[in-house]
């Protein structure tokens, strides 16, 4: 943690390096390596099972990889000696592939939960919610076209709420780094549309790493892809070069 | 939504305290200033039952922290109830036996008291050990099931582990708590006679005046923005901690927060049963205790105390009468009942309620609306 | 050479067996003598002579006499005995007088003379016919080590055919060489070494009772014959709280196996698990008071009549419950966890009402009575029918599921109920199998536990925590760790238990549990991936 500064592996924002998983014999993740730098936007896409949500799953903390480094902001952390809350702390946010909201909670109060604060007991115990909290809550509702909806339960919300839901949680975190898995995933084109808007902005100050499976989407991101299959990185580039990649062709549309 | 307001926060909560508070005064005066051959009378007997029942319903409050707020379901929480009742009942049995080693050990041949036992001849130390005992167990075991992620039927299952072991032990002679027979025949507590109608009628109010209190402190903690968390962490595990929250620190803290309050609930119920013993320690007490919360309603304070009292009034009138032999038919039955039916219990139900419905031309008091606003829908 | 040699060596064991002979034959005759004095004090030299000589006839001598059926005859001088038939018998040969003499008077004893008969007669058993008299006489011998004895013993030696008793006999008077002073130091260090051959408890007592005066090379074989006896006494003791703790964990497997199906299977716990473990007890004994009422010649029978009808009423209890209650609380555990308790309560409730809160009689088949030994291991017969049994249950049960359909669906199920589904499994009918099956295990763990433990409406509350413990330990939806679960709590239990006592014991055990369980929140044997965290 304490290298020195001209010393270091990578000067990304997150850095993959040969990292490897198994469960019970089957390789989901397989020597992958991936860098992110500061402020990059990048959409991973790979067919089912080419290891996309194990990779967040390594990132966050949830799944420990057997081999490899997992390291973050100029590769001074280690993200795998890391769980789930630490990692979070450290800037990192995650959107989960099925929307999980707090839906017992009212929309307000997710966001109130998901806002940048001391996350120990004690201050929780004694809070007090402050007006620049209130407006910065306004302000996501706002940008997320919940304000309508904030004191309903979030249960109650349909799908493509519940996914604004998630990302407004994300920038209530005001993490350096998003993790979005499928964020368009049973929405209407008009919604996608306007989720690839709202990326493109939150990249302006954030970096984000979107998987998506909607190639239309991928497309209106207009970013930097990486192409997983088979737990491994198969290609990188635009996505009119990763596309007319034979192999990329090849394990899209089989043999 | 509004009904839940009233029925979960502010008019519910309110009724419950006025009951409270009623029930601190007139009991006593009833039962003391008012003839025996009265029809206002309180006798003895129901000042000790609803004594007793008083000391479940904060029981069942401290497991509805838990439980219903935090979705932990401990099936050990009778044993922070018992090490409550047993820290009391060590001070009550030093005050019979003047400081010196009280009767069982005297039986056991043992010429001094064991070092455990030192300081329980003082109320206040007693007092102190009967939040700290089952306290630091709690914190202890929860702070290793909790980091090890012990969830689910597993961590009931280690609660219940946890209580058997305890339950075993308490039984052997040489552990020094009086064995099979527990705690009992006690005399005095801080120079009263335990026997004594004044000090039952005081005895009666401060464990009301003791559920007031653990009822504000639970709707503190449960309104505060932990409280949030805390529903956060029973509905998505997961999802707290990638939004930073260290889900463990939480839960260990409102398990500790819950054991004491069930220590000072066993407290304050053995000087008025007048006996502590293993048994407490039972899994199936512990149990038993679960639906006490899910009948009167998981997640609303005022439900698990009604529980509580509901089903042990329920319980007093079987197991007393000619119906004894069918208690467990009635206590099974409300088990079925309550998971398949009744879900959310009785408060919880009645306050989901679309009471509008019924009274359509009342609206809704102004202050309550702004508390929670009403849905958009 | 060869047949000079096996001459001589003939020559000489009869000599010596003659000269034996000779002595015996004086004893004996001066005995039969001294009967006909008819005094008290010569009687008691006659039983002692008789007795000593080891003759062929001594033990039938002494029995008649015993039993006032000896006679003598002054004029004469002939002794006979009585027959139960009424014939006379020559004492000294043994052959059936014809004609018996008229002055036949009995030969009478006093109490302090009855004793001495039977004392003697002990010593003489060692020759009697019935090979099984012989060996409670040596194992009599064994244990009173009378030095008295010593010459019966070795008379008896010398004839024995029979290699056990033979090898009693030796220990037996090994056992009296080792506790009587006087004997060559070379004598002595054989009988030492004969008893560490056969290296019991009792030896290692008649080891170390070598008296301090004996000399050093004779102390120092009993040491070495101590040191040696007590390492073998120690792995037999091991051996045997190993068949303790298996067989507790046979136990423990009957009564946790079904619940690792339902809890593997369905992620259901279900608390009234103990009590289908209880109708299946209550079953074997509806059975048996039916047998015993109207056939009792089935007796035998019972078990194997109770097993299959065990698992079909538990089985069906099992499906009812699973039918009427839990698939309405699917995907939430902690409320199936209660509902089940309550139907504990009242099926616990209800067997009380019908059969009465006392412990019922269930009684065991002959096959499963008693027990055997094997060295120094003692196994009764119905922990290791209930042995046979568990390992029979698991293997059908890792085969069923393995190789027929429904066990195909089971695992489907277990490892992704939903896409179980949506591969056209009904799941519901697999839960309701499911569920009926695993009852219906439990029916048949109560068969075998109505052997060994009270039939009484407690008794599955007093399996349920350990079936507990069993299943999360062994890890779920792993029959291989139910298993291993099983057995090593069985056998932990049971070594801990002469350490730290049986209560104690299984607290240390409850408390092990709970630390394993923050090291593997899973258990032993828990599946992994992506499915099973979500």
């Amino acid at each position: 943690m304490d290298q020195v500064s001209g010393n270091k592996i990578t000067r990304a924002l997150l850095y993959l390096s040969g990292v490897s998983v198994s469960f019970e014999g089957f390789r989901a993740i397989n020597n992958l390596s991936l860098t992110i730098d500061h402020g990059e936007m990048r959409a991973i896409i790979g067919p089912n099972g080419a290891g996309k949500t194990t990779m967040m799953d390594i990132i966050t903390g949830k799944t420990r990889p057997d081999e490899g480094d997992v390291l973050y902001n100029d590769g001074n952390v280690d993200l795998t000696q890391l769980d789930e809350t630490s990692i979070a702390n450290l800037g990192i946010g995650r959107k989960f592939q099925k929307p999980t909201v707090f839906e017992q909670h009212t929309v307000e109060d997710n966001l109130l939960l998901s806002l940048k604060a001391d996350r120990g007991v004690w201050p929780n115990l004694f809070w007090r919610t402050t007006e620049a909290h209130r407006e910065r809550i306004d302000e996501i509702l706002e940008i997320t076209k919940l304000t309508a909806h904030r004191s309903r339960m979030a249960g109650a919300l349909s799908h493509g709420q519940k996914q604004w839901l998630e990302i407004g949680m994300l920038l209530g975190q005001d993490p350096k780094l998003l993790l979005v898995d499928e964020p368009v995933a049973g929405m209407t084109d008009a919604e996608t549309a306007q989720t690839a808007d709202l990326l493109r902005d939150i990249a302006k100050d954030h970096s984000v790493v979107v998987v998506e499976h909607d190639m239309d989407f991928v497309r209106a991101l207009d970013v930097k892809v990486t192409v997983l299959h088979e737990g491994s990185v198969l290609a990188e580039g635009r996505l009119d070069q990763v596309t007319s990649d034979e192999r990329v062709i090849e394990v899209y549309l089989g043999r | 939504m509004i009904s839940r307001a009233i029925f979960e926060n502010n008019v519910g909560g309110t009724i419950f305290l006025g009951i409270l508070a009623i029930l601190a005064v007139m009991v006593p005066v009833l039962h003391l200033a008012v003839p025996e051959d009265s029809f206002f009378h309180v006798s003895t007997s129901t000042v000790v039952v609803f004594g007793k029942y008083l000391s479940f319903a904060l029981l069942a409050l401290s497991l509805d922290l838990i439980w219903g707020y935090c979705g932990i379901l401990s099936l050990g929480h009778g044993a922070f109830f018992a090490l409550g009742g047993y820290a009391m009942g060590m001070y009550l049995k030093l005050q019979t036996s003047g400081g010196a080693p009280p009767d069982f050990m005297v039986f056991l041949n043992w010429k001094d008291l064991p070092w455990y036992w030192w300081g329980f001849d003082h109320l206040s130390f007693a007092l102190l050990m009967v939040l700290f005992i089952p306290g630091i167990l709690a914190f202890v075991f929860g702070y290793f099931a909790f980091r090890s992620r012990v969830t689910g039927v597993y961590l009931s299952i280690i609660t219940q582990l946890l209580t058997y072991a305890l339950w075993l032990s308490f039984f052997r002679n040489d552990m020094g708590f009086g064995g099979n027979n527990g705690l009992t025949d006690f005399s005095t507590i801080a120079g009263y006679s335990v026997q004594a109608p004044e000090t039952r009628a005081a005895l009666f109010s401060t464990t009301a005046i003791a559920l007031m209190a653990g009822y504000l402190i639970a709707k503190a903690v449960v309104e505060s923005k932990l409280g949030k968390v805390l529903v956060a962490i029973r509905d998505a595990e997961s999802r707290t901690r990638f939004i930073g929250y260290r889900v463990e620190a939480y839960k260990t803290f409102v398990f500790t927060l819950a054991a004491m309050m069930a220590g000072v609930a066993g407290a304050l119920y053995v000087p008025q049963v007048g006996i502590i013993n293993p048994g407490e320690f039972h899994p199936a007490n512990s149990i038993e205790m679960v639906i006490w919360v899910g009948a009167g309603g998981r997640g609303t304070l005022t439900g698990a105390a009604l529980g509580a009292v509901l089903i042990n009034y329920f319980k007093t009138i079987f197991t007393t009468g000619f119906l004894a032999p069918y208690w467990l038919f009635a206590l099974g039955g409300i088990f079925i009942l309550v998971t398949v039916f009744l879900p959310k219990g009785i408060v919880g139900t009645l306050a989901s309620v679309d009471w509008r419905r019924w009274i359509p031309a009342k609206r809704a008091p102004a202050d309550e609306a702004q508390l929670k606003p009403e849905p958009a829908e | 050479m060869r047949e000079t040699f096996f001459f001589l060596l003939m020559l000489c064991l009869s000599l010596a067996a003659g000269h034996a002979l000779a002595q015996e034959a004086d004893s004996f005759e001066t005995g039969l003598q001294r009967l006909s004095a008819n005094s008290f004090s010569e009687t008691e030299r006659a039983i002692e002579e008789i007795a000593a000589s080891g003759h062929p006839q001594a033990y039938k001598i002494l029995d008649a006499a015993s039993s006032r059926r000896l006679f003598y005859s002054k004029l004469q001088n002939v002794v006979a005995w009585k027959k139960d038939s009424g014939a006379y018998v020559d004492a000294r040969t043994g052959d059936a007088t014809t004609s018996p003499p008229d002055d036949l008077k009995a030969v009478r004893l006093n109490n302090k003379l009855r004793g001495l008969v039977d004392a003697a007669m002990g010593g003489l058993s060692l020759l009697a016919d019935d090979p099984g008299k012989r060996r409670d006489a040596a194992a009599s011998v064994f244990k009173t080590r009378d030095v008295k004895n010593l010459q019966s013993v070795n008379a008896a030696l010398a004839k024995e055919k029979n290699a056990e008793i033979a090898k009693m006999l030796t220990e037996a008077k090994a056992a009296i060489i080792v506790t009587t002073t006087g004997y060559p130091d070379a004598e002595v260090i054989d009988a030492i070494k004969s008893l560490e051959a056969r290296g019991d408890q009792e030896t290692l007592g008649l080891i170390r009772a070598v008296p301090d005066t004996a000399s050093e090379a004779v102390k120092k074989a009993a040491a070495s014959a101590e040191a040696s006896v007590e390492t073998k006494l120690a792995l037999w003791e091991t051996a045997q709280n190993l068949w303790y703790g298996l067989s507790l964990g046979s136990v423990l497997l009957l009564a946790a196996i079904g619940l690792a199906i339902t809890f593997g299977v369905m992620g259901v716990i279900n608390m009234a698990h103990g009590e289908m473990v209880m109708i299946g007890a209550y079953t074997t004994f509806v059975v048996q008071e039916f047998i015993r009422s109207s056939a009792p010649e089935l007796f035998n029978y019972s078990l194997a009549i109770a097993v299959p009808l065990a698992f079909v009423v538990a089985g069906v209890v099992g499906v009812a419950i699973e039918r009427g209650v839990i698939r309405f609380l699917y995907g939430r555990p902690l409320d199936t966890l209660l509902a089940t308790w309550g139907i504990s309560l009242i099926l616990q409730q209800t067997v009380r009402t019908i059969f009465g809160p006392t412990n019922r009689e269930v009684g065991a088949p002959d096959f499963m009575s008693g027990a055997f030994e094997i060295g120094q291991l003692s196994i009764t017969w119905n922990r290791l029918w209930i042995f046979i049994f568990a390992a029979l249950i698991f293997t059908g049960l890792l085969l069923a599921l393995r190789y027929t359909s429904m066990g195909l669906q089971m695992r489907a199920v277990t490892q992704n109920r939903r896409m179980a589904g949506s591969m056209g499994i009904r799941t519901g009918r697999v839960d309701a199998l499911t569920f009926g099956l695993g009852s219906g295990i439990a029916g048949l763990a109560g068969v075998a536990l109505s052997q060994i433990d009270n039939v009484s409406p407690n008794l599955g509350q007093s399996y349920i925590i350990d079936s507990f413990l069993v299943v999360i330990f062994g890890g779920v939806g792993n029959l291989w760790g139910t298993l291993i679960g099983a057995m090593s709590l069985g056998i932990a239990n049971k070594f801990l238990e002469p350490f730290a006592g049986a209560v104690l014991g299984k607290i240390l055990l409850l408390v092990l549990i709970i630390l394993f369980i923050q090291k593997r929140p899973r258990g032993l044997f828990a599946l992994k991936g992506r499915a099973i965290e979500q």
